[in-house]
């Protein structure tokens, strides 16, 4: 049977510790820009944790959402990119072969999130940063898209693994690096297509929303949240 | 126009014979800014193209704004020569290679903006359908191919247009040149003798073109506009953006227009040639569309408003009365409140009036582009990434250099290419002295022919 991965992320649990975002970089070989070009909006996330402030102060309330690749099943950033790197695959992932990236940026505009982001210079690592990149994640050269692929080299360690004991891949075989950095267990990953999965049973939870589900992108990241984030009568 | 067609040869070939030093002096100036935007452009394939302004989340910025500025401009050609040759407007024989001229090279600087903007300028040829050993195709969904297409028909056709009416002319310099000029222009003239056959054939190309290049036109921009309206973003994802642009193109294509003839009359002393009633004429036209764009802004801008989405509400007050707000109303200025009544007073549609209002609608259509792209890009729905936009120097330098790039590319055509064509006028000349069958004057042959089958211009 073919995966559909998700995702599922509490905000009731989420306490914005930012764990999430730092495993992402070390896992994935995100390369920092440094203090001016991250002044300039040009630093590279591909979890971010957004917060938003309700109230004035002195009673002020703080609310946390982490932001990542939505992995959209109707993803507006597939169909614009004329050389096929962005594309879907076959287990319902939003792929992006950096390697065939021409650079137009297009898709990094119709992505509502902003979760795509740019290479506007060639990445450097400070010795002895260069020491702990990833050997399983390609590094991203100047000109290309990059984004959050839910570990795609995780699921593929995983699938060959399960492949080579002669088993099917089981929930909690792995995860992603921001699930399984999280202190909370706010995030959860897993696959969608197994009714049974930790994912799937949370995804079904009446507590769940899509960000930004009424543009029609089908997000296969479900919030969980005590309190509506978007419909203030919901 | 009393002027005899050995008059116009002498007046029309000055230039391509005799080169001034003022000439030199322009070439030179010009040159150098072209010179210096490539240098920028080299600067930035090399170091990245960090060296623009553009970030998250306004990943397009003045490139773009340029791309669809340009290829809008290049739509001066088309509809003035076209549908005024299909339409049979006499008044459009000394207009219409101006024009054509401008589609060719605004289209071929606004084509590089897409290669200049790209991340890797040197993968650009991806987007060609070419059978490699990767086996991959461009992505025929994608808005950015059907630009290539569009953009690459769009240049073919309008080089072709312009080209075949030039070829008598050509041969009419390679008659009167001698030396590298005479070897020069006969190959440039393709062998045309100025039989009958030869005329038959050149008319019967001319209407096929000006019927073909129409729709070809019209598309090119919807095209382009369909870059902005096929993303899900707010204001940008709009069904009114096709004919918007059409005719937001179509209007600043006519402003090009003037100036250039504007400026061409002055410099080329071709002062008996574009005459007031040209000016007068192109004016009508600009005031036309100048009120098209108004009310296109205006359903535009009064439908988003009253569907009060938020999303798009909170572009709409960034550019009505937020940052961006400045640069709103000077485009409503530039490309309204000043134009319109010089245009539509009569005493004020004179050439310096509608000069005037040409420079005003080509800075407002400039801003026009510039506010439909920035202003959505930095207030996408999460209001977490929002951002703002601000052009580098390098950004700045490449763009003052595509102004400086058409000025020279105009500049030098007028020394190769005779700007008037010379065998149009004095078909014209001739039809009005006759009244029909004009072609033998471009002959020499001064009786009236009473073959049927030649054709009437």
């Amino acid at each position: 049977m073919a995966h559909n991965w998700g995702m599922v992320i509490d905000l009731d649990r989420c306490t914005g510790c930012q764990a999430c975002v730092v495993a992402c970089r070390a896992e994935n070989n995100i390369s920092t820009v440094g203090e001016q070009q991250s002044a300039k909006g040009r630093a590279k996330h591909w979890i971010r944790v957004e917060r938003y402030y309700e109230g004035e102060f002195p009673d002020v309330k703080v609310k946390f959402i982490p932001v990542l690749c939505q992995q959209c099943d109707a993803a507006p950033c597939e169909p614009v990119c004329p050389t096929y790197a962005s594309y879907h695959t076959a287990e319902g992932l939003n792929g992006q072969v950096y390697n065939r990236c021409v650079g137009t940026r297009y898709c990094a505009n119709a992505c509502p999130y902003n979760v795509r982001f740019f290479n506007f210079y060639n990445p450097v690592w400070e010795k002895p940063l260069h020491l702990q990149l990833n050997p399983d994640v390609s590094v991203r050269e100047v000109g290309v898209m990059e984004k959050c692929t839910f570990c795609a080299q995780r699921i593929k360690a995983a699938e060959i693994q399960a492949k080579a004991e002669k088993r099917e891949l089981k929930d909690g075989d792995f995860t992603t690096a921001c699930a399984q950095a999280c202190p909370t267990r706010a995030i959860v990953f897993g696959d969608l297509n197994q009714p049974e999965s930790k994912v799937s049973r949370l995804a079904r939870s009446n507590r769940g929303v899509r960000l930004l589900g009424e543009l029609g992108t089908l997000p296969k990241v479900t919030y969980l949240e005590r309190d509506s984030w978007h419909d203030e009568n919901a | 126009m009393t002027k005899t067609p050995e008059q116009i040869n002498e007046d029309l070939l000055r230039p391509v014979f005799q080169t001034s030093g003022r000439f030199l002096v322009a070439a030179f100036l010009l040159g150098a800014f072209v010179v210096a935007a490539f240098a920028t452009f080299g600067y930035q394939v090399y170091n990245g193209i960090g060296t623009a302004g553009i970030r998250r989340p306004v990943y397009w910025g003045f490139y773009i704004t340029n791309f669809v500025f340009w290829i809008g401009l290049s739509h001066a050609g088309t509809l003035i020569s076209a549908i005024l040759r299909l339409a049979n407007a006499t008044w459009r024989r000394p207009v219409t290679r101006c024009a054509e001229v401008i589609t060719v090279f605004a289209l071929s600087i606004g084509a590089m903006f897409p290669v200049i903007h790209l991340g890797r300028p040197w993968v650009a040829f991806w987007l060609i359908p070419y059978p490699g050993e990767r086996g991959i195709w461009p992505n025929f969904r994608s808005p950015l191919v059907w630009d290539f297409f569009a953009i690459n028909t769009y240049l073919i056709g309008s080089v072709a247009f312009l080209t075949l009416p030039i070829l008598p002319d050509w041969a009419l310099i390679r008659d009167k040149a001698n030396g590298w000029r005479k070897k020069v222009y006969t190959v440039l003239a393709l062998g045309w003798r100025g039989t009958p056959r030869q005329w038959h054939r050149l008319e019967t190309a001319m209407h096929i073109m000006a019927i073909v290049i129409i729709p070809v036109a019209v598309s090119v921009h919807s095209i382009v506009s369909w870059d902005f309206a096929m993303a899900p973003v707010p204001m940008w994802h709009s069904t009114i953006f096709g004919p918007y642009f059409v005719a937001g193109a179509i209007f600043s294509g006519i402003a090009a227009l003037i100036i250039a003839m504007a400026l061409l009359r002055k410099f080329l002393h071709l002062e008996e040639y574009l005459l007031p009633i040209h000016f007068e004429n192109l004016g009508k036209l600009l005031l036309t569309m100048s009120l098209l764009w108004f009310y296109f802004v205006f359903a535009e801008r009064l439908t988003v408003w009253y569907g009060n989405e938020t999303s798009e509400m909170a572009v709409f007050w960034l550019t009505q009365r937020g940052s961006y707000a400045p640069l709103f109303w000077a485009m409503l200025f530039c490309n309204f409140l000043i134009p319109v009544p010089i245009l539509a007073l009569k005493k004020l549609r004179t050439i310096t009036g509608t000069a005037i209002a040409s420079a005003f609608v080509v800075v407002g259509m400039w801003l026009e582009r510039y506010l439909i792209i920035v202003p959505s890009l930095s207030r996408k729905y999460l209001p977490y990434s929002w951002g703002t936009y601000r052009p580098t120097w390098a950004e700045i330098t490449i763009t003052i250099g595509t102004f400086a790039g058409m000025a020279l590319l105009y500049l030098l055509f007028s020394k190769a290419v005779p700007i008037i064509s010379i065998w149009e006028l004095k078909v014209g000349l001739h039809k009005k002295a006759i009244g029909r069958s004009p072609l033998s004057a471009v002959r020499g042959q001064l009786q009236p022919t009473t073959d049927n089958a030649q054709p009437t211009p």
